[in-house]
């Protein structure tokens, strides 16, 4: 059973339908790449997978454990709690606090205590918080963070703010991880480092991973299979061979050159 | 424990003041006055400063709190009966915060400001009208309670449960829908709830300070709970910096002596109080504290730290 099914989601904002018709199915452990070109909608179609928006129709299940939810009609953070979790393609790191506080806030869902330990700071509170305190110094390793992690977010470099993205949303503990260009703005050398850290993400934490990326190099080297989205409407999917070589997708990037890749 | 000694001696100090009279009836007044804009200010600032939701109905939770505790202590003039009041007078509130912030809070900014300020606007219209409010006129003879023992307990213990509420998870969450509400729901954090929670927190601590003034000033009438008084309350937090709450405390205690003593020069105090404003928010339009706190470790290094290490090591030395 697919982890995630999304069945004719579509998606229109006035007349334009910048998510149209679109299904997909996602395997459990698969890193499976989504490209198409500027505008091609796919940065909606996570807005809708995530419940930032409700899709005007077609359904979006998630598979946990055997187990279906349907996503459709949940609140983003139920959604991030069902084991959805995302980064954003344009940082939306809480810029104003530290590195270690957007962990933090993002271990929401693990906190176990409630109001009346955090008015009084009874004995749990400490006793949990140093373990939310270890628990996001480790993840903060992953991209050598830790020893920022008292600086506030909006003054690390671009780079580290993408890193900031992704360990925030492992933080809430994904069974699914959708990375929306995590290498945008990166140079070839840190672009390489950043996808050798996802494979090792994903074997680590036993992930499944979508990812939607521009750099078609990295996309077909890294992915199992891939998605292509043109005008909101998958015109493709396969593995990375497939899909270079079909002609809808060569037409969608004419200009570009996706055979170099 | 450094914090609870600090805070003992400041108990004690103004205590033996006032029990030598050193301190007059009218300076009490101006504390008791600082205390409730204390509890006011923090309240709205878990609002307004940590959460981000821009809210003109304090007054309205305010003066839900002063009305219930004077109409129980009216009936039951004891000890437990202003308890009582208190505590109705909170829960009151606090109804009522969550009664408003659940379909407002799906609002934001400029109308989630006009939506509580209806409801607060509402609320002293209600009380203008009822009859165990006694209408226009108000209610007089309200017991008096508060004292400064009182006064210090509630001022203290809310700011105490309110500076931990906001270094908890929860806390944070509140903190993280200021900075961005969706990345905050995206990473888990149930948005409408933790607004509701600051609202009702909020609430409940401004019905505290309504029940601290009637327990205090002996009168009530609905209209000293007016548009004007959730404004004053605001411009405390806004000076103090938003998010801060020892800045809230700041400011109004700063701002209570500024008034008390431009009290003898009526006719300009309203202007200089205006003008001194004005300077503040152009000087420092973050407010006095931006978002950070004082800490008592700002006083040890006030005071002479080499003197004090040094104390420190001939300590250690022997
Ligand atoms: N909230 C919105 N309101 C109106 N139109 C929108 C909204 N969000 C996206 N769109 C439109 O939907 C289309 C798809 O946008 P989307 O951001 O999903 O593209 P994308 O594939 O992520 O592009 P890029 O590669 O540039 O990030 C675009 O035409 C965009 O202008
Ligand atoms: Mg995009």
């Amino acid at each position: 059973m697919p982890i995630l099914s999304v069945e004719r989601v579509t998606k229109a904002f006035g007349g334009l339908a910048a998510v149209s018709n679109v299904s997909l199915d996602i395997m459990e452990g698969e890193l499976v790449g989504l490209i198409g070109p500027n505008g091609a909608g796919k940065t909606t179609l996570f807005n809708l997978l995530t419940g930032i928006y409700v899709p005007d129709s077609g359904t979006i299940n998630l598979s946990i454990d055997n187990q279906r939810i349907p996503l459709n009609g949940l609140r983003p953070h139920s959604i991030c709690q069902k084991g959805l979790a995302r980064t954003f393609q344009n940082i939306r790191l809480f810029k104003d606090l530290t590195v270690l506080e957007n962990v933090l806030i993002a271990m929401h869902q693990n906190i176990k205590y409630g109001l009346l330990t955090s008015f009084l700071h009874l004995p749990a509170y400490k006793r949990e918080e140093e373990k939310l305190l270890q628990d996001s110094i480790e993840l903060l390793r992953i991209f050598d963070l830790d020893k920022k992690k008292d600086e506030l977010a909006r003054n690390l470099p671009y780079g580290e703010q993408r890193h900031l993205e992704i360990i925030r949303a492992l933080a809430t503990n994904p069974k699914l991880l959708l990375l929306d260009e995590p290498a945008a703005g990166m140079n070839p050398a840190e672009t390489a480092n950043l996808m050798d850290i996802i494979g090792w993400i994903r074997e680590k934490f036993n992930l499944t991973i979508l990812l939607i990326e521009h750099d078609m190099t990295l996309v077909m080297n890294i992915c199992e299979r891939i998605y292509v989205l043109d005008y909101g409407m998958v015109i493709a999917s396969g593995t990375p061979d497939e899909v270079r070589t079909n002609k809808r997708v060569i037409e969608a990037y004419l200009g570009e050159d996706i055979n170099n890749a | 424990m450094r914090k609870f000694i600090a805070l003992g001696l400041v108990y004690a100090i103004v205590q033996i003041l006032i029990m030598t009279n050193l301190i007059s009836g009218y300076f009490q007044a101006t504390l008791v006055t600082i205390g409730i804009n204390i509890i006011l200010a923090v309240s709205l600032n878990l609002i307004t400063g940590f959460t981000g939701q821009f809210s003109l109905g304090h007054a309205g939770f305010m003066s839900v709190g002063a009305y219930v505790c004077a109409i129980v202590t009216m009936r039951m003039p004891t000890i437990p009966g202003f308890i009582l009041g208190v505590v109705l007078g909170a829960v009151a509130a606090a109804i009522l915060g969550f009664l408003v912030g659940l379909p407002t809070l799906r609002l934001r900014g400029d109308y989630l400001a006009i939506a509580t300020l209806g409801m607060s606007e509402i609320i002293r219209i209600i009380f203008l009208n009822l009859e165990i409010t006694n209408g226009a006129a108000g209610l007089i003879g309200i017991p008096q309670f508060i004292n400064w023992t009182w006064l210090f307990i509630f001022t203290v213990g809310i700011v105490l449960l309110l500076s931990n509420f906001v270094k908890s998870a929860h806390g944070r969450a509140c903190i993280s829908i200021r900075e961005d509400e969706i990345a905050a729901e995206s990473m888990g954090v149930d948005t409408i709830r933790y607004k509701v929670i600051a609202f009702i927190i909020g609430a409940a601590c401004a019905g505290i300070a309504g029940a601290i003034y009637a327990s205090y000033f002996y009168y009530l009438e609905p209209n000293l709970f007016g548009f004007l008084k959730s404004v004053d309350v605001l411009v405390i937090v806004v000076l103090g910096g938003l998010g801060s709450l020892s800045g809230s405390m700041l400011a109004a205690i700063l701002l209570a002596l500024i008034s008390t003593y431009l009290q003898s020069f009526p006719e300009i105090r309203m202007v200089l109080y205006s003008l001194i404003l004005i300077v503040i928010m152009i000087f420092r339009p973050q407010g006095l504290m931006g978002s950070r706190e004082i800490s008592l470790s700002v006083f040890s290094k006030l005071g002479n730290n080499k003197l004090w290490d040094r104390f420190k090591s001939q300590k250690g030395g022997h």
